[in-house]
């Protein structure tokens, strides 16, 4: 570690302006996109006229999006390496590490401040995805009198689902998985520190992209984009495909970061099955990002195709077929509801053992729970496609297969009881939000079993059943450990500690609103609204208007949230214990927050970190010394 | 704070058998709460009784609410038990567990009997899938179908953006934009699209079909007594898509031919504008009619 750098004095304000940071990717960024914009007028001829329904040019959205996309990374020094390389000077190896604050806004290599930069990041879009969800459960207050015009309300619809599935895909494994997996392993950095950051980077130009349909018309096809709808669309699609697909590229380099940085840099003594459960979480997941997502970046290349190019992959009229987009968009995603659900399960057993004082039960058992649903997810897509006459023969198989994911879910269940049991349990905040994770997650299986069996099916697919199952499990159990991780983890990132009353607030509230707005949708589903209308029969306005009022609630929870890291982060920043919850994690056996190099010397491991009741806890003795129970 | 330097020993497994007692407890408490749910909850299980079809999933759902119930049960007893009997107070000195790390006997238990569950599940749905088709689009080449199935009565449903015409074609290919179905027979219906992806949802029938464009979704119903149901689409198909709804009957044969006469004589009005080749303004669907059984989906 440099201290020397960190003392010299840092130039003036204007000065640090001048660089590779946001604000010349962003000034590059806007350039970029009208170099590309009026490139593709160049090549195809009359440029698109937005306000116009005839005669616009889908090449100039795509080609004014890239030149944006490229332009924004350049301007954040994206380049700077490769250049160097090409030209023959050295390279520099680390970016903007010691830079102050300033390192939160450009390419910044350390794998801590990445993590930093993912949680805001991420969180700022989860705040628009949530006021998309406001915004519909306002123009489902009434059936009839319409707030938003039809086309509009799809957009919103379309919104809040996109962005919800491509932002929070990387919601735990972006911010606690960059931060925490190279420390919980003994490492300084990830494998790819540049990748690292470039997921980040592109994640929010992704955002930036998928906001900005609404100047295009918007689009009509919800997050699913089916085929032909997608085909008819407007220009606002086109932002839907550019913003899968640059989450998705996202998502597969984010992916082999984290299994190239597992399976390497693992420190002495760290074998398998001392990992961290969250890394194995983490692990399973990067596999699941790795193989899914590049197939969601085929599908919409040739979605972008049919629309540019003229060719007719998926027109049915053509000579293409909308099943073919079916099958290929549920092949990705599929394992994509998994890449949501997995590293909740990895936070509630990490986090388990720490609060009720046990070591983690069965931690076999578990990895094999994480492993078992990561591989069984692969078998399982057609049963979105239950009706659809895709395959009626294969329907047996996919319902078996479907049903077989119960079994390793339920080692996850099994695992994480057995540790409760005759634990001495802390009812702290992240607690709370972990053992919510068994009510929400419970409740969102055992409504799968209905939708997995095909008779069953028939009643509930597409109506608001299914839209109230995938929240549960996805809401009650990606989010709320979400928010287990920021309450258990931002005090060690951050250095702060968050208000524990308002934490328990937050809790009560959500968890209480949650289930009052998700559960009646169960019955509003069974009782024949499909998902996704603008109108619905009057006899459901009672359910719907309850629905709506407990979603508004549910959405002043999210308010009281962000208020406790506001007021905790920014004014009252109360210096956080290195332990503050006497975990044998090795996260905690550092300073608050984690300095820059991590380690002073490489840890070496010689036992899990969930050793509660056996022997005095871990020390983290440097020299290379053993870190474990000696 | 470092780590905890109070930490006390680990304590001695206390000899009580909470096992037993959470067994217990949530046998009885299912014994009690399965029969209620299925009496009381049951009925209230839709699609309801309107045909065969909806029947069985009525049935289905049934099942499946039974047989979540002793599995809540499970939670709520063992969170109710847990969380109150191994808590710990509040500023205690923080005190490690028993360092518990398996119970073979355990896990293994638990693989049975989620295995055992999983399997019945998916026994159970296969059975009740094959035994009439369920009410589902089954693509253009059916595997499940109802008794007496050769001799259905045939209907097409045609989705568009927005709305669906229904096509008899055992009447001379007379359409119509209400659905009328004939009590106690065996219906197939054919559903197809002429635009994007719909999805057919005749709720109280228990039929669910997603209209493809170009292809032959066929699902089979069997109608019992007259009744009125409500047609919707299901999948997300543009602008209108919350919009795409009507009512639908279903009438005994007598007043069923009724019907069919006094629309025959509408359409045979409009029959010549309909009923021309696609590339002379006829309609597209005359040509997509029952593609060839040899075409597969997929």
């Amino acid at each position: 570690m440099t201290d020397a750098a960190v003392a010299a004095p840092s130039p003036p304000l204007w000065r640090r302006l001048i660089g590779f940071n946001l604000l010349t990717a962003v000034i590059l960024g806007v350039g970029g996109w009208y170099v590309g914009w009026f490139g593709a007028h160049k090549v195809v001829g009359p440029s698109l006229a937005y306000f116009a329904d005839i005669d616009y040019n889908e090449l100039s959205v795509y080609l004014a999006y890239l030149g944006g996309v490229v332009g924004f990374l350049i301007g954040l020094g994206f380049a700077n390496y490769p250049v160097r390389r090409l030209l023959g000077y050295p390279p520099s190896l680390r970016e903007k590490e010691e830079a102050g604050w300033t390192r939160y806004f450009g390419l910044c290599t350390d794998h801590k401040v990445v993590g930093i930069q993912y949680l805001w990041g991420i969180g700022l879009f989860f705040f628009i995805g949530g006021l998309n969800a406001m915004l519909i459960r306002t123009e489902l207050l009434t059936p009839h009198n319409q707030v938003f015009p039809a086309g509009t309300y799809l957009t919103i619809v379309g919104m809040h689902g996109t962005m919800m599935m491509g932002m929070m895909s990387s919601g735990i494994i972006g911010p606690f998985a960059n931060y925490f997996v190279p420390i919980m392993i003994g490492a300084r950095r990830m494998a790819f520190p540049r990748i690292e950051a470039l997921t980040f980077w592109l994640l929010m130009a992704a955002g930036v992209v998928l906001t900005t349909t609404i100047f295009f018309g918007g689009f009509p096809t919800g997050w699913t984009g089916y085929a032909p709808l997608a085909t008819q669309a407007n220009p606002g699609l086109d932002n839907y495909v550019l913003f899968f697909a640059l989450v998705g590229l996202s998502m597969t380099l984010l992916g082999l970061n984290m299994i190239a940085t597992i399976l390497t840099m693992r420190a002495p003594g760290l074998t398998w099955t001392r990992l961290p459960i969250f890394v194995w979480g983490v692990l399973s997941t990067a596999v699941l990002m790795v193989l899914a997502a590049p197939v969601l970046i085929a599908t919409l290349s040739m979605v972008a195709l049919d629309r540019t190019a003229q060719t007719t992959f998926f027109v049915p009229a053509a000579g293409g077929s909308n099943y073919l987009y079916q099958n290929l968009f549920w092949v990705f995603g599929h394992p994509e509801v998994y890449i949501l659900a997995l590293p909740g399960f990895a936070i509630v057993l990490e986090l388990l053992p720490v609060f009720a004082r046990k070591p983690l039960w069965g931690y076999r058992l578990a990895v094999a729970g994480l492993l078992g649903v990561s591989l069984l997810s692969w078998f399982v897509w057609q049963h979105h496609l239950f009706v659809s006459g895709i395959n009626g023969d294969l329907r047996s198989f996919y319902m078996l297969s479907t049903e077989l994911i119960s079994i390793p879910t339920g080692f996850t269940f099994l695992c994480g009881m057995m540790t409760l049991w005759r634990g001495h349990i802390r009812f702290t905040v992240p607690m709370l939000f972990c053992l919510a994770w068994f009510f929400n997650f419970l409740l969102g299986g055992l409504s799968g079993v209905f939708l997995s069996d095909v008779p069953s099916d028939v009643t509930t697919h597409g109506s608001f059943f299914s839209m109230a199952h995938f929240h549960y499990t996805i809401m009650g159990g990606l989010v709320f450990t979400f928010f287990a991780a920021i309450y258990y983890w931002v005090p060690k990132m951050t250095g702060w500690e968050l208000n524990e009353r308002l934490g328990k607030i937050h809790f009560w509230t959500m968890f209480l609103f949650f289930n009052s707005t998700f559960a009646p949708l169960f019955a509003v589903g069974f009782l024949g609204q499909p998902r996704r209308v603008v109108t619905y029969p009057s006899g459901l306005q009672f359910l719907n208007d309850w629905v709506s009022v407990s979603a508004f609630l549910l959405g002043t929870s999210m308010l009281i949230f962000l208020f406790n890291l506001v007021w905790s982060l920014v004014f009252v920043k109360k210096p956080a214990a290195a332990n503050p919850w006497d975990s044998r994690s090795i996260e905690f056996q550092l300073p608050s927050p984690v300095p820059v190099h991590n380690f002073d010397r490489i840890p070496v491991f010689s036992s899990d970190p969930y050793g509660y009741g056996e022997g005095p806890p871990p020390t983290l003795v440097p020299a290379g010394a053993p870190a474990g129970r000696e | 704070m470092a780590a905890n330097p109070n930490a006390a020993p680990a304590q001695p497994i206390d000899s009580t058998n909470h096992g037993l007692r959470v067994v217990i407890a949530w046998l009885v408490l299912s014994a009690i709460a399965t029969p209620l749910v299925a009496i009381y909850v049951g009925p209230l299980i839709p699609p309801g009784n309107g045909s065969v079809q909806g029947q069985g999933q009525t049935f289905s759902n049934q099942v499946m609410t039974s047989l979540v119930t002793p599995v809540l049960c499970l939670m709520v007893v063992f969170f109710g038990y847990g969380l109150i009997r191994f808590h710990a107070r509040r500023n205690e000195a923080i005190l490690d567990g028993p360092p518990l790390r398996n119970d073979s006997r355990v896990q293994i238990l638990w693989i049975v009997i989620t295995s055992a569950m999983v399997l019945f599940l998916a026994g159970f749905g296969t059975y009740e899938l094959l035994k009439d088709g369920a009410g589902g689009g089954q693509g253009p080449n059916p595997i499940a179908f109802p008794a007496n199935h050769q001799s259905a009565f045939q209907v097409q449903v045609i989705g568009q953006q927005w709305q669906f015409t229904y096509r008899y074609p055992s009447l001379g290919g007379m359409e119509s934009n209400q659905l009328v179905l004939p009590a106690n027979s065996v219906i197939a219906l054919h559903v197809t699209s002429l635009d994007v992806v719909h999805s057919f949802w005749a709720y109280e029938l228990g039929v669910k079909a997603d209209a493809n464009p170009g292809v032959d979704n066929v699902a089979y119903v069997e109608t019992k007594g007259p009744m009125l149901f409500h047609v919707r689409c299901a999948e997300l198909c543009g602008l209108w898509h919350g919009y795409m709804y009507n009512t639908g009957r279903v009438v005994p044969s007598a007043q069923f031919r009724g019907w069919a006469a006094q629309e025959l004589t509408i359409y045979h009005a409009i029959k010549p504008y309909v009923n021309r080749p696609a590339d002379k303004g006829g309609a597209p669907y005359s040509h997509i009619y029952l593609p060839a059984p040899e075409r597969r989906a997929g």
